[in-house]
C-alpha cells in the first residue's frame, strides 16, 4: 500500500448525498478478478452516455458532458468533495480501487458508510470527515475558483485552504500509523501469532463445536 | 455489569486489544466468487496459507445463471470468475458447493441452512449482507476484499467496537405485514445512515414472534440502515431451527452448545447507546418509491412532494429520485403500474417467503401488463423443498417463471436484469439507480406484496387479497 503523508491537489465536487458503491463502480465491472484497471469505469453510468461493459475501449465512448467530473476544470483532481453517507451499499472494495485508480487519494465528506470508510484506509485513500457547514463552504469555494486546491496533511490532521484556513479532522491512531507508513495489516497482525494461537486453544476448549 | 448481546459476542472474541482497536477472532468465513479472487491472489503472491481451512465455506452465487445450467455459464467473464473460485478452492483446500451442487445457493441463505452459522459465532463474508447471520445471535460483519485476505491469513479481523443500538418492536404485526415491512419501516424512520457506527439488536415481542426466516430478513437489511451488524437474541426458535442441520453440533456437544447459546441475549438492565421504538400495530405493508431504501412509504401512501421538503440536500435528493423513477409527486402508490416482478435475493428467497408469495398467487394469473414475473429460490435445497410442497406448480400455473438459485436480478450480474425504464416490484434489498440493470426502476416490497403486484399489475394492498 502506498503511504499517505501530505497531499496538495485539485478538488472535484460531487454534490450528492448517499452516493452508493453501485454508482461508484457498477456491478458489471466486478466480474474482474484483478485489483487494478477500474479507474476508467469509476462512476460509469454517470460519466458516459452509453452503457459500459468490461473490455470496452473507454476512449471511444460517449462522454456525458453534464457530469461534473467530466468538466475540464476538474481533470487531474486528487481530492473528492462530496456529501453525507458517501459509499453506502455493498462491501465491494472495487469502489475504493476505482477511486484510487481514477486518481483520488483523499475524500472529504460529512459522513461515510462504514465498510467503505474502512476499505479506503486499506487502500491508501484518506476519507476525511468535516462537519456539514465546512463541507458546504468548501463546495462554494470550489465552485467559485477554477483550479481550487486543498492541502491535506495527515501528520497534523488538517485540511488547509489556499486562503489560510485550517480545518482539523479526526483519525484513528492505528489507521493513521498504518497509512503514514504504508503498512500492510496482515504483517502487523501476524506479529500477534502467539496471541491468536493461545486464544484459539482456549476458544476450542470452551466451544469445540466451532471447530468441527 | 449487565452486558448487551453485542458486548458478549464482541468481548468473547477479542484476541488482543490496543488503543481501542481489537483483533477479533473469526469463527466462520463465507466466501463467494466476486470479492475473493483478489484476496486469494494476494495470499498466493505473499506465499501465505489459510489459517484455518475448515472455517471457510465457499459458494458461487452472484454470477450464476438461473436458467438451465447444464452447459455452464455463457458470459465468458462471469464464467472466469466462477472458475477462478473453483480453482482457488482446490488450491487452498476449501469446501465449495459448486454451481451444480444441490446445496448451492446465495451465500447468506446456505450458511444458516447448513448450520454453518451458529449462535455465538463471529461470521464474516466479503459481502455487506453478511449482517443476515446476526439473526442467530451471532456477530456477523460484511468485509472488504483486503479484510477477506486478512481473515484468511490470520483468522482475525481488525475491528473497533461499535456503539450499540436497540430497536424495540413491541406488539403484534397485522396480517399481511412481514419482517420485510418492519425492516423498511425502521429504515424509513432512522434513515440509511441512522445505524452508522452502531451494531443493532432487534428486540421486543414482535421480533420474538418472528420465525428465523423473518429474523434473517430483518438482520439482512440492518446494513441498509447503515449498521454493519444486526442481531437477535437466541431463543427456542433459534435452537429448533438449527437442530439436525449438517454443520450443527450433535449429541453431547449439542447439549453443551445449547446451554451456552441460551446465555446469548442482552442482560436485564444492559445499557444501549441508542434506542428506537416502533409499535408493531403501526406498521403497514411498505413500498419504496425512490432510489434509496429510506425513500419508503406505506402502501396506502403517496409519492412525496419535494416542495414540502425544507432541507435543500434532501429536496434535491427527492427530485432526482422522482426523475429517475419516472414518478410524479403525490401519486398514490397503488396506482403505480409495474413491468416486472422479482421474488428472490438473500432478503426474501427462503422457503417461508416462497410459501407466502405462493399463497397470494394461488389460483390467480399474472396481469397482462407484467412482462416477466420470476421466482428465484435462495438455494437448491429451498427449491427442492418448494417443489416438494408444490409451490412451483402454483407459480407456474399463475404465469411466474421458476428459476435456479442465485442472486439473479437482485443486482443483475448475470443475465437477469431490467431494461432501461422498466419498473419492478422486487423483494431484494437495494433500490439504487441501476441496481437491477441500467435505468431500471426498483420498488422494494415483501414477497406477499410482490406477488400481489404481479397479479394486479400495479401495487396493491395485499391485505385486501388475503
Ligand atoms: S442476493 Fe443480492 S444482496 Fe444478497 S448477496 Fe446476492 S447480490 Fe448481494
Amino acid at each position: 500500500m502506498q503511504a499517505f503523508t501530505q497531499l496538495n491537489g485539485v478538488v472535484a465536487p460531487l454534490d450528492r448525498a448517499n452516493v452508493d458503491t453501485d454508482a461508484i463502480i457498477p456491478k458489471q465491472f466486478l466480474k474482474s478478478i484483478k485489483r487494478s484497471g477500474f479507474g476508467p469505469n469509476a462512476f460509469d453510468e454517470w460519466r458516459y452516455l452509453d452503457h459500459g461493459e468490461p473490455g470496452m475501449d473507454n476512449s471511444k465512448r460517449q462522454i456525458n458532458p453534464d457530469f461534473v467530473l467530466n468538466q475540464p476544470r476538474y481533470q487531474g483532481a486528487s481530492i473528492l468533495l462530496t456529501r453525507e453517507n458517501f459509499g453506502c451499499g455493498s462491501s465491494r472494495e472495487h469502489a475504493p480501487w476505482a477511486l484510487l485508480d481514477y486518481g483520488f487519494r483523499a475524500i472529504i465528506a460529512p459522513s461515510y458508510a462504514d465498510i467503505f470508510f474502512n476499505n479506503c484506509f486499506k487502500n491508501g485513500i484518506l476519507p476525511i470527515i468535516l462537519n456539514a457547514d465546512v463541507v458546504d463552504s468548501l463546495f462554494q469555494a470550489v465552485e467559485a475558483d477554477e483550479g481550487y486546491k486543498l492541502t491535506v496533511d495527515l501528520v497534523t490532521q488538517t485540511v488547509n485552504t489556499p486562503d489560510g484556513k485550517s480545518y482539523p479532522f479526526e483519525v484513528d491512531a492505528f489507521r493513521k500509523h498504518c497509512l503514514l507508513n504504508g503498512l500492510d495489516d496482515i504483517g502487523l497482525t501476524l506479529q500477534h501469532v502467539d496471541d491468536i494461537k493461545t486464544f484459539e486453544i482456549k476458544h476450542k476448549a470452551a466451544q469445540p463445536w466451532l471447530f468441527n | 455489569m449487565a452486558k448487551t448481546l453485542y458486548d458478549k459476542l464482541f468481548d468473547s472474541h477479542v484476541v488482543h486489544e490496543e488503543n481501542g482497536t481489537a483483533l477479533l477472532y473469526i469463527d466462520r468465513h463465507l466466501v463467494h466468487e466476486v470479492t475473493s479472487p483478489q484476496a486469494f491472489e494476494g495470499l498466493k503472491i505473499a506465499g501465505r496459507k489459510l489459517w484455518r481451512i475448515n472455517s471457510v465455506l465457499a459458494v458461487p452465487d452472484h454470477n450464476v445463471p438461473t436458467t438451465d445450467r447444464s452447459h455452464g455459464i455463457a458470459d465468458p467473464i462471469s464464467r472466469l470468475q466462477v472458475e477462478t473460485l473453483d480453482q482457488n478452492c482446490v488450491d487452498f483446500g476449501v469446501t465449495e458447493f459448486k454451481m451444480n451442487d444441490k446445496r448451492q445457493g446465495i451465500v447468506h441463505v446456505i450458511g444458516p441452512e447448513q448450520g454453518a452459522t451458529l449462535p455465538g459465532m463471529t461470521v464474516v463474508c466479503g459481502d455487506s449482507h453478511t449482517s443476515t447471520h446476526g439473526a442467530f445471535g451471532a456477530l456477523a460483519h460484511g468485509i472488504g476484499t483486503s479484510e477477506v485476505e486478512h481473515v484468511m491469513a490470520t483468522q482475525c479481523l481488525v475491528q473497533k467496537k461499535s456503539k450499540a443500538m436497540q430497536i424495540l418492536v413491541e406488539g403484534e404485526l397485522g396480517r399481511g405485514v412481514t419482517a420485510k415491512d418492519v425492516a423498511l419501516a425502521v429504515i424509513g424512520r432512522i434513515g440509511t445512515a441512522g445505524g452508522t457506527g452502531y451494531a443493532i439488536e432487534f428486540a421486543g415481542s414482535a421480533i420474538r414472534s418472528l420465525s428465523m426466516e423473518g429474523r434473517m430478513t430483518l438482520c439482512n437489511m440492518a446494513i441498509e440502515a447503515g449498521a454493519r451488524a444486526g442481531m437477535v437474541a437466541v431463543d427456542d426458535i433459534t435452537i429448533d431451527y438449527l437442530k439436525g442441520r449438517p454443520y450443527a453440533p450433535t449429541e453431547a456437544q449439542w447439549d453443551a452448545a445449547v446451554a451456552y447459546w441460551k446465555t446469548l441475549h442482552s442482560d436485564a438492565g444492559a445499557q444501549f447507546d441508542a434506542l428506537v421504538e416502533l409499535k408493531a400495530e403501526d406498521i403497514q405493508p411498505q413500498v419504496t418509491w425512490g432510489t434509496s431504501p429510506e425513500m419508503v412509504t406505506a402502501i396506502n401512501g403517496r409519492v412525496p412532494d419535494p416542495e414540502q421538503e425544507s432541507d435543500p440536500t434532501k429536496r434535491g435528493g427527492i427530485e432526482r429520485a422522482l426523475q429517475y423513477m419516472g414518478l410524479e409527486a403525490n401519486t398514490p402508490i397503488e396506482s403505480i403500474n409495474i413491468d416486472k416482478v422479482f421474488i428472490g435475493s438473500c432478503t426474501n428467497s427462503r422457503i417461508e417467503d416462497l410459501r407466502a408469495a405462493a399463497m397470494v398467487a394461488k389460483g390467480k394469473r399474472v396481469a397482462s401488463n407484467v412482462k416477466l414475473a420470476m421466482v428465484v429460490p435462495g438455494s437448491g435445497l429451498v427449491k427442492a423443498q418448494a417443489e416438494q410442497e408444490g409451490l412451483d406448480r402454483i407459480f407456474l400455473d399463475a404465469g411466474f417463471e421458476w428459476r435456479e438459485p442465485g442472486c439473479s436480478m437482485c443486482l443483475a450480474m448475470n443475465a437477469d436484469r431490467l431494461e432501461p425504464g422498466e419498473r419492478c416490484a422486487s423483494t431484494s434489498n437495494r433500490n439504487f439507480e441501476g441496481r437491477q440493470g441500467q435505468g431500471g426502476r426498483t420498488h422494494l416490497v415483501s414477497p406477499e406484496m410482490a406477488a400481489a403486484a404481479a397479479v394486479a399489475g400495479h401495487f396493491v394492498d395485499v391485505r385486501t387479497m388475503l
